[in-house]
């Protein structure tokens, strides 16, 4: 690990001030951030202790939730209005890691963690353009079962690894911002970016920007949402698909309806097209495994991960077929 | 400020880099929380802030300065061990030794989650609370990893000790 | 390896090849085990009841010392840096930006290391453990991806870690074989183990198989492996004047230290080595370049050192298991006894090492057949040398094997437990010899019984739940009986007033398989003294003879150790006695120990305590040394365990997810010493088992050589989730020809079980999967 400076401010304006400086990087949980110290993927000059800042969970008047970006996952996981209102999400952050990471990683850092290719990880031996742009991808002709399917380019396949991303992404969180360009909102879904011909930038924040909370907007149907996480052994595993959803009928046709997918692009996937193609339409397993087909048609599949696309559909029509018809899978 | 380990106060590392299993280990001569991979993937490292299991390797332990930590070596008092303790002896639930100082801090913050109604991703009704039961045990400590493959003992010592005094 | 090397093993295989010749036809009594251990005959005491492990409390405290938590005054931490290439020379290593680096202490490579010799290779002697002949740190060559080149000491872990950082090696690749189709296109050679041929032909395989009424027919692959104790390998050690003092994580003790001696040109005593605690090892835990290199820095130093491996440093320098692709054939009879068995294939070694994995092992006595046709062919690669890994060759031999029974099975229509029931051998199939005890048909029938194996769906995909197909598989297990020779055994009587407290000692490792508990036991009945006063010396080099906690033979190496130290101590004790005692007269041979004390062994009234004869001795103490006797049961009879496994799965229809819903393993190894710990072993088999199943492959990127998962995230071992409760049995039946009647049970529970969760697989959903892991897009 480079040597850096550690500083904790007090409040916002002073952690703001100190993330601005060249080098200076946000520490939240840690549980990202010092791997990816130690493992030389990160080298920052100063660590910018954001952990012990004011977090909390609060109802807005709308009837949604703000959230501290620096409240832990557990704590946000086991919050009573997110296991009644929001169920998608606690599940989504109990499916991820282990108890003991999310005792100590925090709402932001959750966000903001980096991919879990293995030629990332390998700065030593491996080529990767998302590291060191213009080096080359090793993925693309390697391993890659992990890999993207969706949204990827020739320059990077990886993956964002986080599940309770997928479910911010299906309920159209809102990210509040505050940093050197002044306090903002953006929709979650514009977050973080594709990588294109720049897969080193993960998100479009500006260096010193941080995330001080995520809104949950209110969401009439969110009590019927659930997530499904698919994955190499039964825990403590990276998902090679997840899925996020929530609907809500209009009879025995859908009236609306959420989905997002994880582990299947380099950002957590809202999934438009399928919303679009099921939206008013019958709840019938033809129809949602015609949604995922729309929704992958574009799939780009590598030598490993050929298997996602039928994955994902089936997994998402079991998760729909759950949800429209109360039946535990 | 400084670190409370095992109630006692201690300096926290000049170096900034010095995370708080290296801490333990290395600077406080507490070598009973391990070293398994160092990157968060097997919980040997487990130990408890203010009651809270956490992963002392991803840890930076200048980050908890001012918070209460305890270690393996804080469980047991002068005289007898944590019944945890005892209950991992007679249900053999551990082989070479090595990941069961995390398992056992790590069974003593699941069951305080429990308390507290933390549900698992395979909680059914989320507002409900929470009922221990085998598989829930098994999902809750899925952060520990055994390769000796003591899981059945650790989880039979865990059912008959602190577990059952969730569900009571 | 070295010409010199080969020489030496075929050298040692011709020495075996002459015993083998020899020994099966001298008469049972001139074999050690020819006469039964009077221990089995024992049916009170402390043999056969659970016993919690005497080490537990330091355990479950975290007061007991593993490695790398050894101190020494002045120590300075090591970190390695690593080559990102399969093969070349280094051209240049920048030291400059390192050495001026905060707290660093020195960096070497191989230019400032000191002279040393190459560590002997295993195999070319008694003591030779050795990874591969490849010296360490002499020269610029690269021989794999991974390979360490570089050690930085520094005054804290952070400090050298970041140095070795700093490094800036630039390299001259040379042309390397990585993958596969390339390493057999350069052709194939024959398999070596242990100096002789991994092959076996009896009759006209091929043809009697193109003759049989039934055949399958099939090829098996298995992906390489690495061990992944949850403890990564570290050493802490000091020179002391010319003695190298070594705190290790080591399962041979005696061996490691004097491979240390030979590297450093050192005398035997000038090594000490003690390992107390070992974090798991499992094949894993022995002398690799770390070691080496960490005593080498420390001596240019002069600084005692801490080498700790980082997880990815384990990967890159400790050894795993090969690949393989195999073949099993077999052909049948409508009734299902075989015609004609076939097991052969490839695996793969480095050019520097000789450790084929030897997949037809098991195959070697485990199924009568008139035709027999079993060999290991090996490629060569540019890559880290291959290891041990519990039960090489019967862990992924009895997945082929095993998978080809129960395809036979479907074919045939023909319950798998009863196919392989009549295919029971009378004698050793390869070797002709007698079986010393093999009660595997109550293995299966106890355990079918147990399990409900009458309740399998006859029809795959017959049952399910929701999402889940269900179905049930079985499989055979083996690992054969050892006992290496070089086991001895120092027990020491002492006088504490009017009691006796004995202390046994010998060269053993300790990793977690209960050895220190059950040596304990086994001394406390051959003594005749309570446990409580039996203390058990390990894990020190300092301990006469050499005992190797692998091939699942220690136990009996260390019961054949103490049986001898055990006569000698009877024979000094009678001698301490004189004419005054009741014992008086008599020979050792007509004296055992009872009850804390000696009595004639057909009249046990004629009796003397311990403490009564030291007391009239005027001795405090006695100590004898004595190595065991020559292992050669093993050569006279075919002396192996058994295992009969029983697995429920469920498969999720949607996901193609796989869990484990039941297991039972049903065992035949002999009589089980300690019930508690046997417990944990076999289960612990059946779970790394498990992982091999389903989940585990070290991924080697055929472009380049390098392993692309070296870490515990990536490389998936199961969790508790994935683990269900696992239900073991045994026959508990003594072998007569063996220490205590018992056999090894380290490595048997790991061997058969990926094949039994592929059948239950095949019995859940109607697919057939031949390679491993079977992972859930193999069964989309």
């Amino acid at each position: 690990m480079t040597p850096f400076d550690y500083a904790r401010p007090t409040d916002l304006a002073e952690a703001l001030r100190m993330g601005a400086a060249a080098g200076a990087a946000y520490l939240g949980g840690g549980t990202n951030i010092v791997d990816l110290m130690r493992e030389r993927l990160a080298q920052p000059s100063a660590l910018v202790d954001v952990s012990t800042l004011p977090a909390t969970i609060a109802e807005t008047d709308g009837g949604g939730l703000m959230i501290g970006a620096a409240v832990r996952n557990t704590a946000l996981a086991e919050h009573p209005v997110v296991r009644s209102r929001y169920p998608v999400l606690a599940r989504a952050i109990l499916a991820g890691a282990s108890a003991q990471i999310r005792n100590m990683a925090t709402v932001g850092g959750n966000v903001l963690q980096r991919t879990r290719c293995t030629y990332f990880y390998d700065a030593e031996g491996s080529s990767c353009n998302k590291r060191a742009p213009g080096q080359g991808c090793d993925a693309v002709g390697g391993f890659n079962r992990i890999h993207a399917v969706l949204g990827t380019s020739d320059a990077c396949v990886a993956t964002h690894p986080s599940d309770m991303c997928v479910a911010l992404a299906a309920l159209d969180a809102i990210v509040h911002i505050d940093g050197p360009l002044g306090q903002r909102t953006m929709p979650f879904g514009d977050l973080h970016r594709l990588p294109g011909d720049q897969p080193d930038r993960d998100t479009v924040l500006a260096p010193g920007d941080l995330i001080v909370a995520i809104e949950l907007p209110p969401l009439r149907f969110g009590a019927s949402s659930t997530y499904r996480k698919v994955r190499d052994r039964a825990s403590y595993a990276f998902a090679l698909i997840s899925v996020a959803a929530a609907v809500e009928m209009d009879g025995d046709r859908i009236g609306d309806v959420r989905i997002a997918f994880g582990g299947v692009a380099p950002k957590p996937w809202r999934a438009l097209t399928a919303e679009a193609a099921l939206r008013g339409g019958p709840a019938t397993a033809q129809a949602f495994r015609d949604a995922a087909a729309a929704e992958f048609a574009d799939a780009r599949v590598l030598r490993d991960n050929s298997f996602k696309p039928v994955l994902a559909s089936r997994t998402l029509a079991a998760v729909l077929g759950t949800l429209t018809t109360g039946e535990a899978a | 400020m400084s670190l409370i380990v095992n109630g006692t106060e201690v300096a926290p590392p000049a170096d900034p880099r010095v995370s708080l299993l290296d801490h333990l280990r290395e600077g406080l001569h507490l070598p009973g929380t391990k070293k398994g991979c160092n990157q968060g993937a097997c919980g040997a490292c487990t130990v408890l802030v203010d009651g809270d299991r956490i992963l002392s390797c991803l840890a930076l332990a200048v980050q908890y300065d001012g918070r209460r930590i305890t270690t393996i070596e804080g469980l047991a008092d002068d005289d007898a061990l944590h019944p945890l303790q005892t209950a991992f002896i007679e249900h053999d639930g551990f082989q070479c030794g090595y990941c069961t100082p995390g398992q056992i801090c790590s069974a003593i913050g699941m069951a305080a989650e429990a308390r507290r109604g933390v549900p698992s991703v395979l909680t059914g009704d989320l507002s409900a609370d929470i009922t221990l039961t085998r598989e829930e045990i098994q999902e809750r400590m899925s952060g520990n990893l055994c390769r000796c493959g003591a899981h059945n003992g650790i989880i039979n010592a865990i059912r008959a000790t602190v577990a059952a005094e969730v569900a009571a | 390896m070295s010409i010199v090397d080969s020489a030496k093993q075929a050298a040692q295989g011709l020495v075996m090849g002459a015993l083998q010749k020899l020994v099966p036809l001298a008469p049972d009594s001139w074999i050690p085990g020819g006469k039964p251990d009077p221990l089995i005959a024992r049916k009170h005491g402390l043999i056969g009841k659970p016993v919690s492990r005497l080490d537990g409390t330091l355990k479950v405290t975290g007061a007991a010392p593993f490695a790398a938590e050894f101190r020494f005054d002045t120590m300075v931490y090591a970190s390695l840096a690593y080559s990102t290439i399969a093969r070349g020379r280094i051209v240049a290593i920048d030291t400059q930006a390192a050495e001026s680096a905060p707290g660093v202490v020195l960096v070497m490579t191989h230019r400032n290391a000191p002279r040393m010799a190459t560590p002997p290779v295993f195999g070319t002697s008694v003591h030779a453990i050795g990874p591969a002949d490849l010296p360490i740190f002499q020269d610029d060559r690269i021989h794999w991806n991974g390979q360490p080149i570089a050690c930085v000491l520094a005054e804290t872990q952070e400090q050298a870690d970041h140095a070795a950082a700093l490094l800036d090696i630039s390299y001259a690749p040379e042309p390397s074989i990585t993958d596969l189709a390339a390493a057999k296109a350069k052709g194939l050679e024959q398999g070596l183990f242990m100096g002789q041929p991994l092959r076996n032909s009896i009759g006209d395989a091929e043809g009697a198989l193109a003759n049989a009424e039934y055949r399958v027919d099939q090829r098996y692959r298995t992906p390489r492996h690495n061990h992944n104790p949850i403890e990564p390998h570290a050493a802490t050690l000091a020179w002391e004047g010319d003695t190298l003092i070594l705190h290790d994580a080591s399962q041979m003790v005696t061996q490691q230290a004097q491979s240390m001696a030979d590297v450093f040109g050192l005398k035997t005593e000038q090594v000490r080595l003690t390992s107390p605690y070992v974090g798991g090892g499992f094949g894993s835990k022995g002398l690799w370049d770390h070691q080496v290199i960490a005593a080498a820095a420390s001596r240019l130093a002069g600084r005692p050192v801490r080498i700790a491996l980082s997880r990815e440093g384990v990967y890159r320098t400790v050894g795993g298991r090969a690949l393989t692709e195999q073949r099993v054939a077999i052909g049948a009879r409508a009734d299902g006894t075989f015609e004609a068995l076939i097991h052969t294939g490839l695996s793969v070694i480095t050019p520097h090492n000789n450790m084929p994995e030897p997949f037809i092992l098991g195959t070697r006595s485990a199924y009568a057949a008139p035709n027999l046709l079993l060999q290991v062919e090996i490629a060569r690669m540019n890559m880290l040398a291959n290891t041990f890994m519990r039960a090489p060759g019967e862990a992924v031999g009895t997945f082929a094997l095993e998978s080809a029974i129960d395809e036979l099975a479907v074919d045939l229509g023909l319950d798998p437990v009863e196919l392989r029931i009549r295919n029971e051998p009378e004698k050793d199939p390869t070797s002709g010899l007698t079986f010393s005890s093999r009660h595997i048909v109550k293995a299966w029938r106890d355990g079918a019984t147990r399990f409900g194996w009458d309740e399998r769906p006859a029809v795959p995909g017959a049952r399910t739940e929701g999402e889940w197909q269900i179905g049930m598989g079985c499989a055979t297990g083996t690992y054969p009986y050892y006992r290496m020779p070089g086991a001895e055994a120092r027990i020491t009587l002492l006088r504490d007033g009017d009691n006796v407290r004995a202390k046994v000692e010998v060269a053993a490792a300790e990793m977690g398989m209960g050895t220190s508990t059950t040596t304990a036991i086994v001394a406390a009945e051959r003594l005749g003294l309570p446990i409580d006063w039996i203390e058990v010396g390990y894990g020190d080099s300092a301990i006469p003879g050499a005992i190797m906690a692998g091939g699942s033979q220690q136990t009996a190496a260390i019961g054949g150790a103490v049986i001898a130290a055990h006569g000698e101590l009877v024979a000094a004790l009678l001698k301490l006695a004189g004419n005054d005692s009741p014992l008086a007269g008599l020979s050792a041979n007509e004296v055992g120990s009872d009850e804390g004390g000696l009595a004639k062994l057909d009249d046990p009234s004629r009796r003397e305590s311990y403490a009564s004869i030291l007391t009239r001795a005027r001795r405090d103490s006695v100590s004898v040394t004595k190595a065991g006797s020559m292992p050669l049961e093993f050569m006279h009879w075919s002396m192996h365990s058994h295992s009969a496994l029983f697995c429920e799965v469920r498969v999720n229809q949607v996901t193609g997810e796989v869990r484990v819903s039941r297991f039972l393993g049903s065992f035949d190894c002999g009589r089980i010493l300690n019930p508690k710990t046997a417990t944990s072993q076999f289960r612990g088999g059946i779970i790394m088992g498990l992982g091999m199943a389903l989940m585990e492959e070290t991924q080697f990127d055929e472009r380049n050589g390098r392993i692309m998962n070296p870490s515990l995230a990536e490389y998936h071992i199961p969790v508790h989730l994935d683990v269900p409760e696992i239900d073991v049995i045994w026959t508990d039946i003594p072998d007569p020809h063996t220490p205590m009647g018992a056999h090894g049970i380290g490595e048997i529970g790991i061997t058969g079980v990926a094949a039994a969760v592929a059948n239950a697989i095949y019995n859940a959903t109607g697919k057939r999967i031949r390679d491993l892991p079977i992972t859930l897009d193999r069964l989309l």
